[in-house]
């Protein structure tokens, strides 16, 4: 029988809808705005007392709470508010009453009912011009790391040849290169060989000049890629556990491109605050752990840094055998014991100055500090009488760990005897975070207030309301009864590009909604094909069956081209483009593919239930056929 | 149905759209684009203020802060307040000026959004999206020549570049702000103004291959007068959506809704009068559309 569908096509389409119903569905659910409360360290346990502190604050303040929850394992609890004004306040209090160890945070904390949350089913992400926050770009400054190696190479090399007895010129020169002159080429035939040999990874090139022998020494390609890369991912981690410290609800912290990072923080609006935390230097100090004897004037005390170990001091010398730049990398593992530990590594010249130091004190024990520009708070009043909170700088310096020194380490050693893998991975989390490979600069900055974001949401809104509504309008004049299918189908196609940007966890910014609005527009296009062909065949003379079997089957191909092509466009969006591009490329490909769906399956299968299989005198599809 | 003579007056089509492109062209080499912020580089402060705005109040309170250059215009309401900083502020200029602001004023003055671009960005970001287009064309061309021919392939490619011209030379002209989302409506409009061309290719093989006596002209003037409805349908639904979009999606969104309105107008045209008339150009005939027969295949055997 002509334009029936088999009972499978039906189910198909029922299916892929009802899909899609469920996972739209958590849009529905509007978030309550919320406090989330964090510990400053990992180590700071968030309890009931912290809450009940917290409850106090907002009791005071007159701000209604609700559902406040604590996470199993005391790192991260939630207040729920009910009203979206009192959240700043809110923060302010509590932040106020709880101190300097814990950060509280704005969130908006989802209210997916479980029915549908335990299906994975989760509202779309907004993306920050939607929902207020700061997006950084960072650039990480990769020729200042290079610098840094030849620095490096320099000094390793004059010490080389100073130990080797060769005499001669070395510096770097205009070209970052490093240059060495000598007075034979005997001597430097020597110089060659011992460079070559500590380095391999230099490229040596011999010059001669009058009366100067000269070895010109780059680094390969290769290297320097590596070390660019090296700096970048580098700061990434860095940038990752202190973006941790904001205590922001899912932030974004990504590489872009060679050497940029993206930072995306939502709901925060102090950018100052924000850009400190990100920008702060961290570094390192290994210090001997001073002898009993010691001058008092040769010695500092410590405290440790984790909270086991609260309270407990050391006293170490006042001498810096090493800082953090000379540190590579730290990586937690486990020996062959399967005990938890951290292996460090040492650019070499570290190495040296660790043998030196270490080669005559075994059995001593050295100090790791951790030093962290830290921000006070006092609340003063201004000359309004109001209450401001003052940020005031300090250097906060903590001991890490002190271990025995077990034998005369080099470049590569390794720290045992932690209790945990959680304390390795922490300990090799600090090393890391305070060798900062490369410095980094603000290079773009976009802050949205939240009162914007909630505006763009409503426009966007708007617009696609208005958007449908003239479409449906026209639809149905124009095409009648098969307007009215068209129109569903068009809905439909909505509510599968919400769930499909749900499923596959994309972001919605206004560019994307955007780009909703426009495939409302372009979705008919598909149905506007048909219709047309289904108009010309009955024109031909075809009977209704026949000229919607053919309308539909002759518009296909149309359509499979004219979308493929579209969907090239909007992909080369993705890959090339940024920011507001993305947006707009995802929702505009997402719906490239759900419209396809949509008008060409959806809406055959509603004509075919209104007029397939039977017989049908006239179609009603306007245009006076 | 009555056969429209669209390629009698294909001269004239031409005429107008040399012009079009002269236009555009002269106006992007003397005034240029306005090119926005994510282009230029520099500082954008956007403030709510609690009642109308005083204008000439923050320029003067700008101004004795030192703020040299400074750009003060309303956005949207007279209590929103757009501020532009030229390149060489530093990224911490918005929050800076922003205090400064609100000191200089009894009511509140509410932060809608700071953006900071930096000077490495801008220049990238239109190598970006010169690349983006020159890709986005190249390999469309290449599916059309491979699901049609070369003879289409290059009318498409035309077209698109005769819209992409047009509607940066509307964006010269007016001078309207060239930002990133105009640079993404671009790429729709290519997009779309493809999708019209493909339509119309489409209907011009089908009835090549169909009417056997006819010549090119006639053909082109049938394939076009077949699939004029759904041309005018498709761009009239897209268009009442881009209106509302450009009338109720705020400002932020108003030059990408303005720039794809151009768009798909011009798209729709081109479409009509720029790739059929390049086909006729290029001397598209039936040959060129034949399918070829497969060596093998579809032949009969006649056995004793």
């Amino acid at each position: 029988m002509l334009n029936k569908y088999p009972l499978w096509k039906y189910l198909l389409v029922l299916f892929v809808l009802a899909l899609g119903f469920f996972y739209a569905a958590p849009n529905l659910y509007k978030p309550d705005p919320a406090l989330q409360i964090t510990g400053e360290s990992s180590a700071q346990i968030i309890d009931e007392a912290t809450l009940t502190r917290a409850h106090k604050a907002l009791e005071e303040a007159g701000i209604d709470y609700f559902g406040e929850t604590i996470d199993p394992d005391g790192r991260n609890a939630l207040i729920r508010l009910r009203d979206q004004e009192e959240q700043l306040q809110a923060q302010a209090r509590v932040s106020r009453v709880l101190g300097d160890g814990f950060i509280v945070a704005l969130n908006l904390a989802p209210t997916t009912p479980s029915w549908l949350s335990d299906f994975g089913a989760q509202p779309v992400k907004l993306g920050l011009d939607l929902r207020g926050g700061v997006h950084f770009k960072l650039e990480v400054d990769v020729d200042a790391a290079i610098e840094r190696r030849m620095e490096y190479y320099l000094n390793a090399t004059k010490r080389a040849l100073r130990e080797a007895r060769i005499r001669g010129y070395v510096d770097i020169d205009g070209d970052n290169r490093l240059e060495t002159k000598f007075r034979s080429e005997d001597l430097r035939e020597q110089a060659r060989a011992i460079i070559a040999e500590n380095h391999p990874e230099l490229v040596l090139d011999r010059v001669d000049e009058e009366g100067s022998w000269n070895l010109y020494a780059v680094m390969t390609e290769a290297t320097r890629d590596e070390l660019a890369d090296y700096a970048v991912t580098q700061n990434l981690t860095t940038l990752r556990n202190r973006v941790n410290e904001l205590g922001v609800s899912e932030p974004l912290v990504q590489r872009q491109g060679k050497n940029r990072i993206v930072v995306e923080l939502a709901g925060i609006q102090d950018t100052a605050e924000a850009k400190r935390i990100l920008g702060k230097v961290a570094n390192l100090e290994f210090r001997m752990v001073a002898r009993l004897e010691a001058a008092p004037s040769e010695k500092q005390r410590f405290e440790y840094r984790s909270a086991d170990r609260a309270g407990m001091s050391e006293w170490l010398e006042r001498e810096v055998i090493l800082t953090g730049e000379r540190v590579t990398n730290a990586q937690a593992s486990f020996d062959q014991n399967g005990r938890p530990n951290v292996q460090i590594s040492l650019d070499s010249e570290g190495g040296l100055l660790m043998n030196r130091a270490t080669r005559d004190n075994i059995k001593r024990r050295m100090g790791v500090l951790f030093i962290e520009r830290k921000y006070r708070t006092t609340y003063e009043r201004d000359e309004n009488g109001e209450e401001v909170a003052v940020k005031i700088p300090y250097d906060e310096k903590k001991l890490l760990t002190a271990p025995v020194i077990q034998s005369a380490l080099g470049a590569q050693f390794q720290i045992t005897g932690l209790d945990s893998p959680l304390e390795a991975s922490e300990l090799a989390l600090m090393l890391r975070a305070g060798a900062l490979a490369a410095p980094i600069s603000f290079v773009e900055e976009r802050t949205v207030g939240p009162s914007l974001g909630a505006e763009n949401i409503r426009l966007g809104v708007k617009s696609v309301q208005m958007g449908l509504a003239l479409v449906v309008l026209f639809m149905v004049l124009y095409y009648r009864v098969f307007g009215v299918a068209a129109v569903i189908a068009l809905s439909c196609n909505l509510v599968l590009m919400i769930a499909f940007m749900s499923i596959i966890g994309a972001t919605l910014t206004l560019p994307g909604i955007a780009g909703i609005v426009l495939t409302v527009g372009m979705a008919v296009d598909a149905n506007v094909l048909i219709f047309s062909r289904i108009r010309e065949e009955l024109k031909n003379g075809l009977s209704p069956q026949m000229a919607i079997h053919s309308g539909f089957e002759r518009a296909v191909a149309t359509i499979l081209d004219a979308n493929i092509t579209t969907l090239i466009v909007a992909v080369i969006l993705y890959a090339v483009g940024t920011g507001p591009i993305k947006g707009f490329a995802v929702t505009l490909s997402v719906g490239i593919v759900t419209s396809m769906f949509t008008a060409i399956m959806g809406t055959r299968a509603l004509v075919n239930l209104i007029y397939g299989g039977r017989r049908v005198e006239k179609l009603s599809i306007g245009g006076g056929v | 149905m009555k056969v429209i003579n669209f390629m009698g007056q294909r001269k004239l089509a031409l005429a107008f759209s040399l012009i079009l492109l002269t236009i555009a062209a002269v106006s992007l080499a003397t005034r240029q684009l306005n090119w926005g912020l994510d282009f230029t580089g520099g500082t954008l402060v956007e403030v709510n203020y609690s009642e109308t705005a005083d204008l000439n109040g923050i320029r003067e309170t700008l101004e004795t802060e030192g703020y040299a250059g400074a750009i003060v215009v309303s956005f949207g309401t007279d209590r929103d307040v757009l501020i532009r900083l030229p390149q060489g502020y530093s990224d911490s200029q918005g929050a800076e000026l922003l205090t400064r602001l609100q000191n200089a004023y009894d009511g509140t003055v509410e932060l809608r959004r700071i953006e900071f671009v930096g000077p490495q960005v801008g220049d990238e970001l239109r190598e970006q999206g010169g690349l983006a287009m020159l890709l986005a064309l190249g390999l469309v061309m290449l599916y059309i020549a491979f699901r049609f021919q070369l003879k289409f392939a290059v009318g498409a490619v035309v077209a698109l570049i005769h819209d992409v011209i047009v509607v940066l030379g509307f964006f010269s002209v007016t001078g309207m702000e060239f930002d990133l989302t105009v640079l993404a409506a671009l790429l729709a409009v290519i997009g779309y103004s493809l999708n019209d061309t493909i339509v119309v290719s489409d209907r011009i093989r089908e009835n090549f291959r169909k009417i056997r006596k006819a010549d090119p002209v006639e053909v082109i003037n049938i394939s076009l007068t077949e699939t004029l409805g759904r041309t005018l349908v498709t761009s009239l639904t897209t268009m009442l959506v881009l209106m509302a979009l450009a009338l109720f999606g705020g400002e932020m969104i108003n030059a990408f809704a303005v720039a794809l309105l151009v768009g798909v107008f011009i798209g729709t045209y081109s479409s009509i009068y720029v790739a059929a008339n390049a086909l006729l150009m290029m001397g598209v005939s039936k040959e060129d559309l034949m399918i070829p027969v497969r060596e093998g295949a579809e032949q009969e055997d006649l056995m004793p």
